[in-house]
């Protein structure tokens, strides 16, 4: 990129089952607390980024929070895919002049809202390309995240030899970390592998305590230049290389007419790129933000990465891989599954703490951190580094 | 939510008439359990529910409880004197409003509530005798089921006299609510796949019983699910071939969580891989869910879902 960028501001609201509050709020809340982190004015902001499913348009938070006038405006579709592709584009208009600092967010009531995990018998009623797509799967009731990532999870299952404890300690490691994390909705409350197995199934072979928690709350990010950066309130995070993926014969959850549908190729494709854009390799990294709105993703995300052998995830993790002194320390702040769902924003915000060395699960000399946005659906990702 | 409905006066009245009798008639004892409390039976019941507590079935562990020898697991309570398969109930005074529910069209039941007192833990040897009392009746209700009464009786379990365990239950007898449409015509599915001219040649076939497989016209490439191009060769020429309908599981989950419209839970769905080299996604029916297990042999199975909507499902086929 010719003008380097960086994150200088991060912001969100406490992260709840009932916020109490509309989401324009919430929107409005985390930009307000990003810029006071910054230490930026409202109308010191010329670009807004967020998800194509985020239900606060650019000009609605830019009129609440007086933003002003905007040069640039976007927003990423593919759900939680969108998270890290917000800063993308952000630091894509800057690279380019089109925007000097650059606000992304990702606001909602997902729990006392519209929850993503409850059934919509219209999702497939719209001839629509995704219309259609839907349409070779909900009508056999196929219709749910947790479903749809289920189907991959027994074949990998099946592939691997790996078993329902090797997604369960996934959850196990996010709730220990999030257990010493105040941010986090499961603050205190680890859970065991025990509770895990014992835990309800919600679509074989996924149990409750694989699937994250729903929750309200926004997060917000202020991107802007590196050498505007380095003036502000923080050190900045500099991002090292930013990237979108979708894999060939990509659906937006079942793509399961492509593969051995065992690994996650859109996140191969994002994961060379990074390592390309950057000059790192996986050995460079000293915390990742995986996504984890279900654990068994977490484990061929290592694979894609290249952070692990295919196949040998569960063994990583099994010897404690992923944990806080582990080799690859994964979601410090206790992820999706232990500190919120806030579609992956938040770990955003996490990988930029761990970079100012202000993380509450502070990783030693965390230099470079890899963050990834959603799994099993088109997806983006980046890498934050100290300048 | 319940509200108090009117039903015709006399019914009305004849209900907690023999209610308020039934009620005033207080405790009546049923029969004496056939056996006492005894090891063989606690070790089979904590075996079935899973229950390792060693106090209920190793003697010298329990000899060093606090119980200071064997004891039964309190749940236990209504095991000592059910009747067994076959067996006669005693009667109880609640049999007659039950009865008389029934008759007049109350035939619907839901146990609502169940709880129970243990006033003291059983030792084998322990002989019981239970005794039943009708204790309350409230209606009629309008219930998310129907319009019911909800019945609630006592049952106290006495050993040599002393009352050692006891239960409060009640049931709502509802009257189960009349159909709405007309015998023959279903429900709509709410389930309902969009179909545009790319597709349309696919459920026409499931209408015919064919599980049609695009084909390209020009270089032969079979596609599913299917599109207007044809990726391998740009042709926008296409047609397509009937599939034998054989096929095995490739994956599959089982949805017991949340509720899904239209369907019952918990139910399967696959993607099942055909001979022909495509996958597709589909329901695996007519066999438990737990014998569905990848590489299971299936053939195609036709289901009507309501007037205008056939699914292709799958149904096992021995291989």
């Amino acid at each position: 990129m010719t003008i380097a960028s960086a994150i200088a501001g991060i912001g969100a609201t406490e992260f709840s089952k009932r916020s109490g509050r509309s989401e324009l709020q919430l929107a409005a809340e985390a930009v307000f607390r990003a810029l006071d982190d910054a230490g930026l004015p409202p109308s010191e902001v010329d670009g807004l980024v967020t998800y194509s499913q985020d239900a606060n348009q650019e000009i609605a938070v830019a009129r609440e929070t007086g933003i002003g006038e905007l040069s640039f405006f976007s927003r990423i579709p593919y759900g939680g895919g969108a998270a890290c592709a917000t800063v993308q584009q952000a630091a894509m208009a800057i690279a380019t002049r089109q925007a000097s600092t650059v606000v992304c967010y990702r606001a909602f009531n997902e729990r006392s809202g519209r929850r993503f995990g409850q059934p919509d018998a219209t999702i497939g009623g719209e001839p629509s390309s995704q219309g259609l797509e839907m349409s070779w799967h909900v009508p056999y009731g196929l219709m749910t995240p947790a479903a749809w990532v289920a189907m991959f999870a027994r074949r990998y299952m099946h592939t691997y030899g790996a078993g329902s404890e090797d997604f369960g300690r996934v959850a196990v490691a996010m709730r220990k970390h999030a257990a010493t994390n105040p941010a986090a909705w499961f603050y205190k409350r680890p859970i065991t592998l025990e509770e895990h197995q014992a835990s309800r199934w919600i679509v074989e072979p996924l149990h409750l305590l694989d699937c994250c928690q729903e929750s309200d709350g926004a997060v917000a990010l202020v991107i802007t230049s590196l050498d505007r950066a380095r003036d502000l309130r923080h050190s900045p995070a500099l991002i090292a290389a930013a990237t979108q993926g979708a894999g060939a014969g990509q659906m937006m959850m079942t793509s399961y007419y492509r593969d051995d549908m065992t690994g996650l190729p859109e996140m191969s494709v994002v994961g060379r790129k990074l390592w390309e854009m950057s000059g790192m390799s996986p050995s460079d990294i000293q915390t990742a933000i995986l996504y984890d709105h279900f654990t068994p993703f977490v484990l061929p995300q290592l694979e894609e990465l290249g952070f692990c052998p295919r196949g040998e995830a569960k063994d990583f993790i099994a010897d404690g891989g992923i944990e806080l002194d582990g080799p690859l320390p994964v979601n410090p702040h206790g992820g999706q599954l232990g500190e919120a769902y806030i579609h992956g924003m938040n770990g955003i915000a996490e990988a930029v703490r761990q970079i100012r060395g202000t993380a509450v699960n502070q990783i030693k000399n965390a230099r470079n951190v890899l963050v990834t946005a959603g799994t099993g659906v088109p997806t983006s990702a980046l890498i934050l580094t100290t300048p | 939510m319940t509200t108090v409905l009117t039903t015709p006066e006399s019914v009305r009245e004849l209900l907690a008439a023999l209610a308020e009798r039934q009620m005033a008639a207080g405790e009546t004892p049923g029969a004496p359990a056939p056996d006492p409390v005894n090891l063989p039976m606690i070790r089979h019941w904590t075996a079935a529910m899973g229950d390792r507590n060693p106090v209920y079935t190793d003697e010298e562990f329990a000899a060093r409880s606090v119980h200071g020898g064997i004891v039964a697991p309190p749940a236990m309570a209504q095991v000592w004197t059910m009747p067994g398969l076959g067996g006669e109930r005693s009667p109880t005074p609640v049999d007659d409003v039950l009865a008389a529910l029934d008759e007049h069209g109350f035939t619907g039941v839901v146990a609502t509530n169940c709880e129970q007192t243990y006033h003291r833990y059983l030792r084998p040897g322990d002989r019981l005798v239970p005794a039943t009392r009708m204790t309350g009746f409230a209606g009629p209700k309008r219930t998310a089921l129907g319009e019911g009464y909800f019945v609630t009786w006592e049952v106290t379990w006495y050993a040599s006299g002393e009352a050692v365990n006891s239960m409060v239950f009640r049931v709502l007898k509802f009257r189960p609510r009349e159909r709405k449409s007309q015998p023959g015509i279903r429900k709509s599915y709410p389930l309902r796949p969009a179909v545009n001219r790319d597709t349309e040649f696919f459920w026409e076939g499931v209408r015919k019983g064919e599980l049609r497989i695009q084909r390209c016209a020009r270089c032969g490439e079979l596609r599913h699910p299917p599109g207007p191009m044809c990726p391998r060769c740009r042709s926008a020429d296409r047609t397509h071939v009937t599939a034998s309908g054989v096929g095995t599981v490739y994956s599959y989950v089982v949805h017991h969580h949340p509720p899904v419209p239209g369907r019952e839970t918990p139910f399967v769905v696959a993607v099942v891989e055909l001979p022909e080299g495509v996958r597709i996604v589909g329901n695996v029916v007519d066999c438990r869910y737990e014998e569905v297990g990848i590489g299971m042999p299936v053939r195609v199975a036709y289901r009507r879902m309501d007037e205008d909507l056939i699914l292709p499902m799958w149904v096992p086929r021995e291989s």
